[in-house]
């Protein structure tokens, strides 16, 4: 299915601890949250076609549980779960993140991340959705970019923009 | 993962403040060591030793030219960390392109026998 709307997701990195993800869908609010928010339909594109979804529980109220998993094809499993901090039905999710599959020695309260999904009405009938990864420490953020990097990811990544020509 | 140490490496070296000072003045091209001490205000010891953490991971490059040793960026060690940004934002992006596919099934059935194409 080709939409002819498709446009990539806009990634930056306000501070250290922080991961920004923006996207705008040719879609109202309430329909961009019940895609995030409804399991059979989070079944369909959180797996980013990089395997199979194996699990998607969702308790969507404020202390309730989620759980997605996928499984990809040489067998990987990657999964998250976590518990809701803060619904406002088409407007905003505020959820805790745990990876499951943390480096030895990091704890789920250290791993964690806490994310905030914004739906925006962007006019026209469109919604702009900003995803903030909020990590609570430097462990959680290493784990999440699989790696042990240390401050000033955004100065390096422009440096790497005045770069990246050379890359390819 | 061989990939994994070579990205934290990279990502370590190009960490350290004084080091992205570094690679920001040969970003402008090839310098003569002199003169990254001079644009640092750093003692020759200090810059020679951010150097040659960066010449480790392969993020700058040396040559010599008569009794000089000039310095420039090397793009491809810098790659790794460019390519993890490049592939979560990727997963985001095929993720919401999927979600495309969701929402126009959700209009349609919203819009129920009145939708428009």
């Amino acid at each position: 299915m080709t939409v002819t709307t498709s446009q990539s997701a806009k990634l930056t990195l306000p501070t250290d601890e922080q991961i920004l993800i923006t996207r705008e869908f040719d879609a109202p609010r309430h329909l961009v949250f019940e895609a995030m928010t409804t399991p059979d339909l989070v079944r369909r594109w959180w797996h980013a076609k990089r395997g199979e979804v194996t699990a998607c529980e969702i308790d969507l109220r404020v202390g309730g549980k989620w759980r997605y998993a996928m499984v990809t094809p040489d067998g990987f499993e990657v999964a998250f779960h976590g518990d809701y901090v803060e619904i406002v039905p088409d407007e905003r999710i505020v959820t805790r993140e745990v990876y499951e599959g943390l480096p030895e020695g990091v704890t789920e309260e250290q791993g964690s991340t806490v994310n905030t999904a914004t739906f925006a009405d962007a006019g026209e009938g469109r919604t702009e959705l900003t995803l903030l990864i909020q990590a609570t420490s430097k462990a959680a953020r290493d784990a999440i970019i699989e790696s042990g990097m240390e401050d000033g990811l955004q100065d390096a990544l422009d440096l790497l923009e005045e770069t990246a020509s050379s890359l390819s | 993962m061989a990939r994994a140490a070579t990205t934290a490496d990279a990502f370590n070296a190009i960490a350290e403040p004084r080091r992205r000072q570094i690679l920001d003045v040969l970003a402008d091209g090839e310098r003569p060591v002199n003169d990254l001490v001079r644009r640092l205000g750093l003692g020759q010891p200090q810059v020679s030793k951010h150097l040659r953490v960066l010449r480790e991971v392969g993020a700058v490059d040396v040559r010599s030219q008569g009794r000089e040793r000039l310095y420039r960026l090397n793009g491809r060690a810098l790659k790794p960390i460019h390519d993890w940004v490049k592939d979560y934002e990727q997963t985001w992006s095929d993720r919401f392109e999927l979600m495309d596919g969701v929402l126009e099934d959700l209009k349609q059935k919203e819009e129920g026998d009145d939708r428009d194409d």
